[in-house]
């Protein structure tokens, strides 16, 4: 294994979000045994309190998450020159097949703990604790979640081998090679972008009704759930080629680099934020019935609605307007 | 009005040292009126204080506050009320030492992030409402007694309390500052405030403005 | 969202005059948390620029490098193998390569002979480099005499020193004419040390490499590209070792900050039941904390990071360097060129601020639940 601090970092940070969510756990199990809003027993003073601790762990532990996701991916970046065939993060996330399902993990963990921390920002405003069985039930699955993650990751880094020879992202990439990655770039871009954009109307749209009428929140939110994957498939198959300039360079994590102007960031941000949001706003707004919840609900599902709709729509801005301003033409072959 | 349903507050339940503070007291405080509980020490009435005031919860019974009940609530909400409603001034008055007097009025609003010239503005006006805008920069450790005291009411006052809420006022002041004091709460029940206090000094508990006194002894009320 | 932001501020004024109330506790704090990141910063920023460094040098060197084995050893290559790799694709140039080793026994040390493409040297001459004229005290024009492998003596004038901010390839390079080196060495003329093959495209390297070993079976191909990844590994490693090795003081910092932030003293107690009293959320003091907590963080960042950036940047990582450069008789000067990354820096701080961090936050809510009608009594 190759034993740099930066993996050593990441598999600390993995192991301690761990420890940390399998103590607000513990007391999560307690909480859920013993709670009686009604009695003013110590116990329950007790419980209300460690309701604060459970909230900063679990607060703190996504934080860490989000920013070590970020650090994997630039490690992944700058280990590239110790593989053989590998180019950039791509191909040193292939080197085996622990790297991508450790990658999907840990966006999996992102989006599950942002709808937990709103999901509890909800729950924190009403007076009587509502969604607290919800919230704790909710917490005792994304623990294993984290779990499984952590493990992944360290069986990626454990099997890390600086003279397995990888392949690039060129040869990855590439239509005839096997795997999921291949299969993503072989989508044409003439569909890709299709799908793009039907899945941009459709969560715009979506996401208006929810603004105008209030129903129909559980729509907006699968609308999310299908254009973010839609958005990276669009992205490997079509935006990227775009940026490079390259009609075969299909890699995700170049695009985040200085040479391309830093234009990743401002895809990927906002995509993820976005739907992230709408994912939220899906798990808030069928507590809008409960009585101690109403307006917080209602206040907070528009705000969500609006920020995701204003990510959605500056994604698919930079999206089309990387291709616009793209020296490449294919417009004989692809169009 | 504030009415109180059958509350007890049992400390260290279940244990060898279990020991129940206040135990099943029924009562209502008046509005605008000024009401002193007293009583020897260990007779509850801190207890029943700071229930009242939502700095803790009771074991059993209810608490209503106009319409709403109290007791249910947890902290989150309690300390919201307790920030509109109450005022509180403690026994040894209780300043952060370090910190100058218009820090100290300030610090209740904190949390709720008001606008900064506006705050300020504010806590001068309470200051000079007191005479305490002369040492407004001043550390709160050089102060006299009764200079503390007037800085704790100013404090207590920044929210703009109905309720206020003082705790053996008078036990580290002379006569004459007690006196003083007393003035200053007659002043306030005719600015239209609620007023509760816990004393043992007669200065508090004849003075003339009091409308009212309970007598607590081993956690419940004295027919008196 | 202002709301928020003005929340933040009001909180952070009043922790900086809480820490200020506290002065000796918090420097003491400040002291022992500094020293953790300058330590780890000082490891991280030093083999990041040696790794650099080599990267940097190793630019201007021929993609593929072709050695001759006999019986797995290194021997010298044929002039003619040159014609028989002919015409490669990609190739844009090929050229033999004469250099060697020679043992010193005067100061115990090995020289790198080399015989250089771009430098016309007269007989008898030689260009030395700076470590071994510091060694042995030469400048231009003293002489060196070299015993040769067939008992003769050959004296060298020194007609130059090489610069010494080359020092770490050219510390112990001594450049001679071929012919001094033939005749030195004894290496026939139709000999080379190895070939040297510079292909433009990197793509193109592997592919070359492999015809190559196709073409003449006797020989290894070494990339640039191999010695890239080998010295990057190598780095990365030592980093490792080191950091596990600090790992020890890690965990005594952090059992540290937990008792720090564990032991409050009845004072602090007090002030925090007065907080809650006054209006005060537990959310409010846990926030208050936790805005401590990073401003002694970002003030033990910074200070420690900077400390560690001077004592790389300006004093040559003098606690370090034996640990990570190596071990050689002839010690370059190396004066290592500052060079800081987000990776380093976001790794450091998971390393630092973030056990820190987690070391805290227990205590820290422990604090906040204070009762805050203790303080009516």
């Amino acid at each position: 294994m190759l034993l740099s601090p930066a993996i050593l970092a990441l598999i600390g940070v993995s192991a301690v979000v761990t420890a940390l969510l399998l103590l607000a756990a513990v007391f999560a199990v307690r909480v859920l045994r013993h709670w009686d809003l009604q009695s003013g027993s110590e116990l329950q003073l007790r419980l209300e309190r460690s309701t604060y601790l459970i909230s900063t762990l679990v607060t703190f532990a996504i934080a860490a998450e989000v920013v070590a996701l970020l650090l994997f991916v630039y490690n992944a970046e700058s280990m590239h020159t110790q593989f053989v065939g590998a180019m950039c993060a791509t191909g040193v996330l292939n080197v085996n097949a622990w790297g991508w399902p450790a990658l999907l993990l840990k966006i999996t963990v992102f989006f599950t703990g942002s709808v937990w921390l709103l999901l509890n920002r909800l729950d924190n405003q009403g007076y009587d604790y509502p969604l607290i069985r919800l919230k704790y039930g909710l917490l005792l699955v994304l623990l294993p979640l984290v779990a499984v993650s952590g493990l992944v990751q360290l069986q990626y880094f454990l099997n890390l081998n600086p003279d397995v020879i990888t392949s690039c992202c060129g040869s990855l990439f590439s239509p005839n090679a096997q795997g999921v990655a291949a299969e993503v770039s072989a989508v044409t871009p003439r569909d890709a972008m299709l799908a793009l954009y039907g899945s941009g109307v459709l969560v715009l749209a979506s996401g208006a009704v929810y603004l105008r009428r209030r129903r129909f929140a559980t729509l907006f939110a699968a609308s999310a759930t299908i254009a973010f994957p839609v958005a990276i498939v669009a992205i490997v198959s079509s935006v990227a080629l775009y940026v490079y300039e390259h009609p075969h360079h299909h890699c995700p994590f170049c695009i985040l680099k200085g040479g391309h102007d830093y234009i990743g960031y401002w895809l990927y941000i906002p995509l993820f934020s976005a739907t992230a949001l709408a994912l939220g706003v899906g798990a808030l707004a069928p507590w809008h019935n409960i009585a101690s919840l109403r307006t917080a609900v209602a206040a907070d599902a528009r705000r969500y609605t609006m920020i995701a709709l204003t990510g959605f729509a500056l994604f698919y801005a930079v999206a089309t307007y990387a291709i616009v301003r793209s020296n490449l033409t294919m417009a004989g072959t692809w169009w | 009005m504030i009415k109180i349903h059958d509350i007890s507050k049992v400390f260290n339940q279940g244990q060898p040292n279990e020991f129940w503070a206040v135990r099943g007291i029924t009562l209502d405080i008046d509005v605008k009126r000024v009401t002193v509980l007293r009583g020897p020490s260990g007779s509850g009435k801190t207890t029943l204080l700071s229930m009242i005031g939502c700095l803790s919860r009771p074991t059993s019974g209810r608490i209503f506050l106009g319409e709403r009940n109290l007791s249910g609530l947890p902290e989150r909400f309690l300390t919201q009320i307790r920030r509109e409603t109450f005022g509180f001034i403690f026994q040894r008055f209780n300043l952060i030492q370090g910190l100058t007097v218009l820090d100290n009025v300030m610090l209740p609003a904190y949390p709720l992030a008001p606008d900064h010239g506006a705050l300020v503005q504010q806590a001068h006006a309470l200051l000079e409402q007191f005479g305490m805008a002369a040492k407004r920069e001043s550390k709160v450790e050089w102060l006299s007694g009764g200079e503390a005291q007037r800085t704790a009411i100013c404090r207590a006052l920044l929210n703009d309390p109905q309720v206020l809420i003082a705790d053996e006022p008078t036990a580290n002041l002379d006569t004459r500052l007690s006196q003083e004091f007393m003035h200053i709460i007659d002043e306030l029940k005719a600015a239209g405030r609620t007023i509760i206090l816990t004393s043992h000094d007669p200065v508090v508990s004849d003075a003339a403005c009091v409308d009212r006194v309970i007598t607590l002894r081993d956690g419940q009320v004295q027919d008196s | 969202m202002s709301h928020f932001v003005r929340r933040q501020r009001y909180l952070i004024d009043f922790t900086l005059a809480s820490l200020g109330r506290r002065k000796g506790k918090n420097l003491g704090l400040l002291g022992v948390y500094t020293l953790i990141v300058f330590l780890l910063a000082s490891v991280m920023l030093f083999s990041q620029s040696l790794r650099r460094e080599a990267g940097l040098l190793l630019e201007n060197a021929p993609e593929v490098v072709v050695q001759r084995m006999v019986a797995g050893r290194h021997d010298l290559i044929p002039a003619d193998y040159l014609e028989r790799i002919g015409k490669v694709r990609g190739v844009v140039a090929k050229y033999g390569r004469l250099w060697g080793y020679f043992y010193d026994p005067a100061v115990q040390a090995n020289y790198t002979l080399l015989v250089p493409r771009d430098r016309q040297i007269k007989n008898g001459e030689m260009i030395v480099g700076h470590g071994i004229a510091r060694t042995r005290g030469l400048g231009a024009g003293d002489y060196l005499t070299f015993r040769s492998a067939q008992g003769q003596s050959f004296a060298f004038r020194v007609a130059d020193v090489l610069a010494s901010d080359a020092e770490l390839v050219s510390a112990d390079l001594l450049l001679v004419n071929e012919a001094d080196f033939r005749a030195f060495f004894g290496i026939t003329a139709g000999m080379y040390t190895d070939i040297a093959l510079e292909v433009r495209n990197p793509r193109e390297v592997r592919k070359v490499a492999e015809k190559l070993s196709v073409m003449l079976p006797d020989t290894r191909p070494i990339l640039r590209e191999e010695i890239l990844r080998t010295y990057d590994a190598l780095f990365q490693w030592r980093q490792g070792i080191v950091f596990v090795l600090l790992g020890g003081s890690l965990l005594a910092f952090v059992i540290f900050a937990w008792d720090k932030a564990s032991g409050l003293s009845a004072e602090e107690k007090r002030e925090i039941g007065i907080l809650k009293a006054i209006g005060w959320e537990t959310g409010d003091v846990i926030r208050m904390k936790f805005w401590e907590g990073a401003l002694v963080s970002l003030g033990a960042f910074l200070l420690g990071y900077l400390a560690a950036y001077g004592h790389v940047f300006f004093f040559d990582a003098a606690l370090f360097a034996p640990v990570l450069k190596g071990w050689a008789v002839l010690y370059p000067r190396f004066h290592p060129q500052p060079f800081v990354d987000g990776l380093q820096v976001a790794t450091l701080f998971f390393f630092t601020v973030f056990p820190y961090t987690v070391a805290t936050v227990v205590p820290i809510w422990r604090a906040a639940t204070t009762d805050p009608d203790a303080v009516m009594r």
